[in-house]
């Protein structure tokens, strides 16, 4: 649990060098909820080839890695309805803000784009608020 | 070759999700509780991707086209409007609540369970109805 960070450390060089990879060779922003919305919603049939093939490397790499772990808890609520309205509100709130934790968040930041950052402010600050409402306000109410 | 490229990248997304831990929603989850038993290792995985990608971005001006043609992406209009902030919000808050954002979701659905596959059949839901509610709040918008 100790070395907790220098894994976030490395898995976070990871993730920027598949941006970095996705930008200079492809020439795109690397989002998750772009290139999956683009997708589903129909708005960027083009291109369709490199964010399928994008979204089997995200699938494929942990499946690839997971005999080295043994068992990955995701300790995952159990409660149904919260996860299909947390998923809810994932799907429509990166499709209406263009973005989310990869394209806004990572890719953003680090170009120092005032969308990018003026999201990540407002995303942290609503899911601060809300695992401080659910794991803190309701248990003390 | 586009294909190919963007497997490459997309490997080095879940590889990074997954050995970060960034599928696990606790370890989200315990990043974002500030009043709680707080876990620093998100911050960690957001500063470890920004370098790379900060050099990407400095490599930018320095090369004509990207590697498989096209053209680099515009700097997007420095436009902060409704939608960012209502989106961001949304999002945040959802993300609060289950410990998911889209990257992890798809990264973690070969070990997460039916749960994980509840979740994103849900984001994909609210993707897919995103561009109507936009157009509505656009045309309320123009009302007003």
């Amino acid at each position: 649990m100790e070395q907790d960070w220098i894994w976030g450390l490395i898995g976070g060089l990871l993730i920027g060098t598949g941006g970095a990879v996705y930008l200079l060779a492809n020439g795109r922003v690397m989002g998750a909820s772009g290139i999956l919305g683009g997708l589903v919603d129909g708005s960027e049939r083009h291109h369709w080839r490199e964010r399928t093939a994008f979204l089997v490397g995200v699938l494929l790499l942990p499946v690839l890695l997971y005999p080295l772990y043994g068992t990955v808890d995701t300790h995952i609520t159990e409660s149904w309805p919260v996860i299909i309205v947390a998923g809810v509100m994932v799907g429509i709130g990166t499709r209406l803000a263009n973005g989310c934790t990869s394209g806004h968040g990572v890719c953003g930041i680090s170009r120092l784009s005032l969308r990018g950052i003026v999201s990540t402010v407002f995303y942290i600050l609503a899911g601060g608020l809300t695992v401080a409402v659910f794991r803190h306000l309701l248990e003390w109410i | 070759m586009r294909a190919v490229y963007a497997f490459v990248a997309g490997g080095l997304f879940g590889a990074g999700l997954f050995v970060s831990g960034m599928t696990d929603t606790l370890k989200v989850q315990g990043w974002l509780d500030v009043f709680g038993d707080w876990d620093p290792t998100l911050a960690f995985v957001m500063g470890g991707a920004i370098i790379p990608m900060a050099i990407a971005w400095a490599l930018v001006p320095r090369r004509l086209t990207p590697l498989a043609g096209g053209a680099f992406p515009n700097r997007p209009t420095p436009q902060v409007g409704r939608e960012l902030i209502i989106g961001s919000t949304l999002f945040g808050a959802g993300w609060g609540l289950a410990g998911l954002c889209p990257g992890p979701a798809i990264a973690s659905l070969s070990y997460g369970g039916a749960a994980h596959w509840v979740f994103v059949a849900a984001m994909l839901a609210g993707m897919v109805v995103a561009p109507g509610l936009r157009s509505e709040l656009d045309r309320r918008v123009a009302r007003d």
